[in-house]
């Protein structure tokens, strides 16, 4: 059922209606480059019946309308039909250029009223607050897949000073825009949400607005620098959004 | 106009066909759990089967018709009356204005379409009008229908069953209906448990054997904490499987998730994108409906299927819904 290519892909159903891209068999910068490139040159393929391309940590989920992928002899699935266009029109992932994701500059206010879990962080990991600061705002970080939520970005490598697994009790509410750290991810909370995550600061951006057709601020293998903000101009970003 | 919400129900939420093209950035496709009843609703009344309907959970509403509106009610029966007498199924309806449509208890399944010629006329959001409730958008405001809403239409279909509305019955009763209906399989609904055909996914053949045995061998249950989002399946031992997190990857409406705690979970309209638990495959789509129309404590035993047969039985279910419409739109006009 699995089918190989020479270029290191494999493909497998996700059900009737959906399959898989295997891109790599782990989640690291490069592999989530090579799947923001992929998925790119998919969207672009305009394929009929295609209606949605998941870029995750590894693989790449294509959703499809197995109608529009019949074959009228029956030879062949629809998955088999579609598989085979993909692999037809795939270039060489070697030749296929990775290049890094955009850079995107992410405000954060670090303040007690904002990071709720800075102090408890620190101390887990015998630092200071301020080298807790340094080390998550000197790091450029990868978007490594959307999910969760409508625009949560997972970003991440998370510098292994920081990891600390998630909250034994989640919180029923933490709020839209807080940036939090677990285990190998920090990211940074759209909406207001139920979530284990030790919240460290606040960015005034919006992630996530569904009424814009590119809902979601960050992408799949953008590049992410959080910039540490006071609290009077986290009220000013706030204020002039 | 069309309607007035005069009490909301338990669950009524305004549904199309889903959300698509924003799964890549975290938004859940969402639409309504039984796609086919939502479709075959649609085309009595001359829709589009993505027009908007709305999607009526257990205990439905009660609506009161300020204009003569043509509607359709299929999917579980939920015990819809007129006044005092039963306002038949899967067939098209004029509904006279002043008539009241009220649901009484649940019979059969557990969800009810209704669809009103024209389609409910709410915003699009990314592409579609279904509601998502947990993050608040699309539908109504975002959010399941209350007492005071106002159900508006886009348009109002006026050629289609003409006939109807100058029946006996609709002056007389405040509603009219032609004696023939849409074939529904009934029966199928019933059944207890129910047979929920699946396709293997990537990570069957490395379940341990006792596991996938079980997994095709016993009666699961249907949690109470079944949702939009996902059914929880419970009743059956599968022990701690050893299979820890995966990388998370795409789910589809159907992913069959085994956590570690060893109860299925069965991801449905308002599933998440992505998943990171390991999965036993996904459900045929052509019995999504009916796993649709199962409530918490209904029973149901999964059949595994090769993927090429899935994707045959899919294309026969559609083929059998083209051949509805057909029949329908030719009934339509008379």
């Amino acid at each position: 059922m699995v089918i190989s290519t020479n270029t290191d892909l494999s493909f497998s159903p996700l059900g009737d209606r959906a399959l898989l891209v295997e891109v790599g068999d782990h989640a690291d910068p490069e592999t989530v480059a090579r799947i923001r490139e992929l998925a790119d040159h998919l969207a672009r393929l305009d394929l009929p019946g295609v209606l949605d391309f998941v870029p995750a940590l590894c693989t790449i989920g294509v959703h499809y309308d197995p109608e529009q992928w019949r074959d009228e002899s029956k030879v062949r699935t629809p998955y088999e039909r579609l598989v085979a266009r993909i692999q037809e029109a795939l270039p060489d992932l070697e030749s296929l250029g990775v290049s890094e994701g955009p850079l995107r500059e992410i405000p954060v206010c670090y303040e007690a009223e904002f990071g709720e879990d800075l102090t408890a962080l620190a101390n887990a990991h015998e630092l200071s607050i301020e080298q807790v600061i340094q080390i998550h705002s000197g790091a450029v970080y990868t978007v490594y897949m959307i999910g969760f939520a409508p625009g949560f970005a997972y970003l991440g490598p998370l510098d292994e000073r920081l990891a600390l697994p998630r909250r034994e009790t989640p919180r029923a509410r933490v709020p839209a825009g807080s940036v939090a750290v677990a285990n190998q991810y920090t990211g940074i909370y759209p909406a207001d949400l139920p979530g284990g995550w030790h919240i460290i600061g606040r960015t005034p951006l919006q992630l996530f607005d569904s009424s814009h057709d590119r809902p979601s601020l960050l992408s799949a293998g953008d590049r992410v620098q959080f910039v540490p903000i006071g609290a009077a101009e986290f009220r000013d970003l706030r204020t002039g959004q | 106009m069309a309607a007035q919400v005069i009490r909301a129900g338990l669950l009524t939420t305004v549904q199309d066909l889903g959300r698509y093209g924003a799964q890549r950035f975290g938004v859940p496709v969402s639409g309504a759990m039984d796609r086919y009843s939502l479709r075959v609703a649609n085309r009595l009344v001359g829709n589009a089967d993505r027009a908007a309907a709305l999607e009526i959970t257990l205990v439905g509403p009660v609506l009161q018709f300020d204009s003569d509106t043509l509607i359709a009610l299929c999917g579980g029966d939920l015990d819809a009356v007129v006044g005092d007498k039963p306002l038949p199924m899967n067939r098209p309806v004029w509904i006279a204005r002043g008539s009241r449509l009220a649901f009484g208890q649940c019979l059969t399944g557990c969800r009810a379409y209704l669809a009103l010629a024209g389609g409910v006329d709410v915003p699009e959001v990314l592409g579609s009008r279904s509601t998502y409730l947990r993050a608040g958008f699309g539908g109504l405001q975002g959010r399941a229908l209350k007492a005071g809403d106002r159900i508006e239409l886009i348009g109002v279909s006026e050629s289609y069953f003409p006939g109807l509305r100058e029946s006996q019955a609709f002056s007389d009763e405040g509603f009219a209906a032609p004696n023939w209906s849409v074939r529904v399989d009934a029966e199928r609904l019933m059944l207890q448990p129910q047979r929920v055909r699946f396709v293997a996914g990537r990570h069957w053949q490395h379940l341990p054997s006792g596991v996938r045995k079980r997994f095709v061998g016993e009666n699961f249950r249907v949690g109470a904490a079944s949702d939009r989002m996902g059914y929880r399946l419970e009743g059956v031992d599968l022990d701690k499987h050893g299979f820890g997190d995966i990388a998370s990857e795409a789910v589809a409406f159907g992913t069959i998730q085994l956590p570690p705690d060893g109860n299925p979970i069965v991801l449905m309209a308002d599933r998440q994108t992505i998943g990171g638990y390991p999965r036993v495959g996904e459900v045929a789509s052509v019995d999504l409906p009916l796993l649709a129309q199962l409530k918490p404590g209904d029973t149901l035993r999964f059949e595994r299927i090769g993927l090429g047969e899935a994707q045959r039985l899919f294309h026969l279910q559609r083929s059998a819904l083209a051949q509805i419409g057909t029949s329908i739109m030719a009934a339509g006009s008379q």
